[in-house]
């Protein structure tokens, strides 16, 4: 009888577990916290699959339960148990049970899988469209109507289905606001471009937090994006002040000779520059350095003093500069304000 | 040329290199396979360590991301598979009644292939660091990787997937060929059907595996292009090879774990295994339908609503088969006299885990859930409760069960259950927190994570857990030492045991069976023990037996492909030439040297028996 008391202790002591660990998590990140009706549908879809799945968890362990503890050995009895082959009824009852649990899941199943398809959703029905682009280790986001590119955040309007065209321009990578959606992968090649849509909820003024889900390399663990969702007033502000901005927002003169000579071959500021790197138009305003690291002057020296320190096998070369010319360019870079 | 040879006697080391005996391999297998099994939960347990504290900086990157394709590569094909193989070596032919396997060469081959393909694979940890594409390698990932890692992550597992194949052929032929006189396929143990649908998902999933390995070999060796879409290739045709292969590889492995469930239930209930039939066929089916479920691992990659409804259901189809078997080893329980040895300890613990395993694998079925779960550490938690709380719980059990059969001696029972507790608290310390941080949002594969996500505390005890873990696998390092080292022996039958492993006395003759047993039932000894018998009834009168010559071929194949793997890898022609040369001048004397093996004469085995040596 010990061995059965010290077994209910440690039940209970994984049950307490379970509820400590049952903290839905950070409001910017958790599944379990859904924010726009794509997320909140297949928060639903959880709800229903793991009740049905916890109604067989407790028919399995009660009756497990009991089998364990009614037919233990007991000392001195040397009988045998009858030796029973089967029982149609029984069996038949444990197929049949499940057949119909499952048919019970499968039907919202399938109608929701039709339904977060691109495919019911065309294009042309959304009220906004954007392509993104997975790159080692950064993800960047075109908006076609508006004409713009940005990099590693995007801005939305609230209470807006947005159609999402995916793609990669390396290896596969996977979109994923767990607040918002499910992920989608990025794959390379034009024939295997992916398209999703989502809903991006009703609150404004917060930044969700977004991932690569697909193992992309040496830094995929920092491959993180940010979703700011605002008021679509503020969003036709952003808009206009993006496309109007250019290389001359920020006070730094030198800091932009720097920046002109030894990365605009990269990095876009407005209309000038390259595209093989992230955009850096409005970048004083942006959340996060190298998408991982706080905003801030100092940690934008250490990253563009050693780049593969911060983010171990990233595209970007560590370029020849002295430390006065780096501190200028990040000066430069975070003078880089939207109007 | 022929050679007449009879047994002569060979140093110990030689005796282990040729043998072709099915007991000896088994050993061979289990031994390399849990050598194996130790480096992948070493790797384990430092990728923990690593993720035991946000921003922590003790294995990151490309040295993070080689650990977790040589963790799981490891335990799939070089810790987990073998581990199968030594059981389904040591217990099936003595399950059917048989003296060897069919082919006792072909054996012998697939081990040393498996073990070589295995050590290559490892080496790279030394030679230029080990693959990092995860163990699913997915293009383009691992063809624009510019180190060896992914070369010998191909050519090793290449090797030993050839080694498998060969294998599994060998089961199959075996099981349908070498049953005992009344052994028919309905009276065969649970595990003995277990490794026979098992051996032919491995004939039809291999294959799939080493087409894709040898695309995968031209495109890093000789600049093939099937997965590079700038030159009209497709990334996707690597993943669906993949998981063609990938899905069945997983019932591959826990169907054996089903297996030694149902053989250990029965046994320490006293019973018969409730619904034998039903059991079967479930057996069959959930090896039918593995093969057509394997777009689920790629419900996110853009397949459209129709082929992801299809899988889905498909998917969920599984459950039904799966559910028939929980229920049934329950039934098999009911109405028993249940003894906890540890054996029945770790099966006992095995059916709850493998349930939990089981209904995350159904909520990750439904597509548009699945959206959320993919790739996140809720899979992780998934496949951790089915494969170790399922399999490895199950092949723990089966070395608790078998190890008397095998090495003539019983594991500590005081030991084994504080390896049991241990390695199963531990367990579930490890992987239960998972399915909360991967539905928080914390992606899979990832080195590192930053604080202030509330993932903290979970990852925490999730280390913790896997410390424990490794606690209990130590303590089972220790027992099977003391065991090594004491002198203590057992009865040819501890459990009280009801199929034919059991009937002969320890240790197992190198024949096997003096005399062939007639089967007359199910549970074929527990049969013969009901009637008052105690002992087979022998189908066949005491006479010659025909056994087959140890070789040293084997070994030098493998040892052939060992090189020529080194030679694509390097892409030093000479050395893969010489390599495969080796391999086709064993492949030539194996067929040139006519090899009739030697009898063991009726004298010798009326002695043995005399001497109840047989």
């Amino acid at each position: 009888m010990r061995k059965w008391l010290q077994k209910g202790r440690m039940l209970s002591l994984f049950a307490m577990l379970a509820l400590l660990l049952m903290g839905c998590g950070d409001p910017t990140l958790s599944t379990l916290i859904p924010q726009g009706e794509v997320a909140d549908k297949q928060f639903q879809l959880m709800l229903i699959s793991i009740s049905i799945m916890i109604l067989v968890l407790v028919v399995v362990f009660v009756l497990y339960a009991f089998v364990l503890v009614k037919f233990r050995k007991r000392k001195g009895d040397e009988s045998t148990p009858k030796q029973v082959e089967g029982n149609h009824m029984l069996e038949l009852l444990w197929t049949v049970i499940p057949i119909l649990l499952l048919i019970i899941l499968a039907v919202p199943t399938v109608m929701r899988t039709f339904e977060f398809s691109a495919d019911a959703q065309p294009a042309s029905k959304q009220e906004l469209s954007i392509k993104v682009t997975g790159h080692q280790y950064w993800w960047e986001f075109e908006y076609p109507k508006e004409e713009l590119i940005t990099s590693q955040e995007l801005v939305l309007p609230a209470n807006t289905k947005v159609h999402v065209e995916l793609s990669s321009a390396d290896v596969i990578h996977s979109f994923w606001i767990p607040s918002l959606a499910g992920k989608t992968d990025t794959n390379p090649g034009d024939k295997n471009k992916n398209y999703m849509w989502f809903d991006t909820g009703s609150k404004t003024d917060v930044v969700y937090k977004g991932k690569c889900a697909e193992l992309c390399g040496a830094s995929h663990a920092l491959m993180d994006f940010k979703v700011r969702v605002v008021s679509k007033e503020d969003y036709q502000n952003w808009v206009a002040g993006y496309k109007a901005a250019d290389g001359k927002s920020s006070a730094n003169a030198n800091g932009q000779q720097i920046f002109a000579k030894n990365c605009l071959s990269c990095h876009a500021v407005g209309q000038e520059g390259g595209n093989t790197g992230p955009s850096l138009t409005g970048f004083g305003d942006k959340d996060r350095v190298a998408g991982i690291l706080d905003h801030n002057k100092e940690n934008l020296v250490k990253w563009i003093k050693d780049p593969q320190e911060v983010k171990p096998g990233n595209n970007m070369p560590k370029v020849n500069l002295s430390d006065e010319e780096i501190e200028a360019v990040s000066d430069y870079l975070l003078g880089l304000k939207l109007k | 040329m022929a050679t007449h040879e009879s047994h002569k006697k060979k140093s110990v080391f030689m005796d282990w290199l040729t043998t072709v005996d099915h007991k000896k391999i088994g050993i061979l297998y289990l031994l390399a396979g849990g050598f194996f099994f130790l480096i992948g939960g070493l790797e384990a347990i430092l990728m923990r360590i690593q993720l035991m504290e946000p921003d922590s900086k003790i294995f990151t990157g490309e040295l993070y991301n080689q650990l977790l394709t040589m963790h799981g590569t490891t335990m799939i094909f070089l810790a987990a598979m073998p581990i199968i193989f030594g059981f389904m070596n040591a217990i099936v032919p003595l399950q059917l009644g048989a003296r060897d396997v069919a082919f006792p060469f072909v054996n012998a081959v697939g081990f040393w292939l498996f073990f070589f393909g295995g050590l290559l694979l490892n080496l790279s940890w030394f030679l230029g660091g080990a693959p990092e594409a995860g163990w699913t390698a997915y293009a383009p990932l691992s063809t624009v990787a510019e180190d060896t890692g992914v070369d010998f992550y191909v050519l090793g597992l290449q090797i030993a997937g050839a080694g498998t194949l060969a294998g599994g052929i060998n089961f199959l032929v075996t099981i349908i060929n070498m049953r005992a006189p009344g052994m028919t396929f309905m009276r065969m143990p649970l595990f003995t059907w277990a490794s026979f649908v098992t051996s032919g998902l491995i004939l039809f999933a291999f294959p799939a595996l080493t087409v894709g390995f040898f695309l995968l070999m031209f495109e890093r060796v000789f600049d093939a292009n099937f997965f590079n879409p700038d030159m009209g290739g497709n990334v996707l045709i690597w993943e669906h090879i993949f998981w063609i292969f990938g899905h069945p590889e997983v019932y591959i492995l826990i169907l054996p774990a089903f297996g030694i469930i149902s053989e250990i239930v029965s046994t320490f209930s006293n019973k018969r295994l409730f619904g034998y039939s039903a059991m079967v066929f479930a057996t069959v089916l959930i090896g039918f339908l593995g093969f057509m479920v394997w777009v689920h691992h790629m419900f996110t990659v853009g397949l459209g609503p129709v082929a992801n409804s299809i899988f889905a259901v498909a998917t969920m189809a599984i459950a039904i088969p799966t559910g028939v078997k929980i229920f049934n080893w329950i039934f098999t329980m009911w109405g028993g006299q249940i003894r906890f040895s540890t054996a029945m300890l770790f099966s006992v613990g095995f059916i709850p885990t493998f349930v939990m395993g089981g209904v995350t694998g159904v909520m990750l079925s439904v597509p548009a859930a699945d959206y959320q779960y993919h790739d996140s550490y809720f899979v992780v938690a998934h496949f951790h409760y089915v494969i170790v709380g399922g399999l490895i719980l199950g092949l723990f059990a089966g070395l608790y069960y078998w190890y008397p059969r095998m090495f003539n001696r019983v594991l500590n029972e005081t030991l084994g259950k504080w390896n049991f507790w241990l390695f199963f608290i531990g367990f579930h310390l490890t992987f239960f927190p998972q399915h909360w941080l991967g539905l928080m949002g914390m992606p899979r594969r990832v080195y590192t994570y930053m604080s202030g996500q509330d993932l903290d505390g979970s990852n925490f005890v999730s280390t913790i857990g896997a410390i424990l873990m490794g606690a209990g696998t130590i303590v089972l390092l220790i027992n099977i030492i003391i065991s090594a080292s004491s002198k203590y022996k057992t009865t040819k039958d501890p459990w009280d045991g009801r199929t034919l492993e059991w009937s002969m006395p320890l240790p197992t003759p190198e024949y096997n069976f003096a005399q062939t047993p007639l089967v007359r039932g199910l549970d074929a000894l527990y049969v013969e023990k009901s009637v008052g018998n105690g002992e087979m009834t022998p189908a066949e009168p005491v006479g010659e037996i025909h056994m087959p010559n140890g070789s040293i071929l084997p070994f030098i194949l493998s040892l052939g492909m060992f090189i020529a793997g080194f030679g694509f890898i390097y892409s030093s022609w000479i050395v893969a030439g010489a390599g495969m040369g080796l391999v086709l001048i064993t492949m030539f004397l194996r067929s040139v040297i006519d090899d009739h093996g030697y009898h063991i004469h009726k004298e010798e085995v009326e002695a043995d028996i005399k001497g109840g040596r047989a």
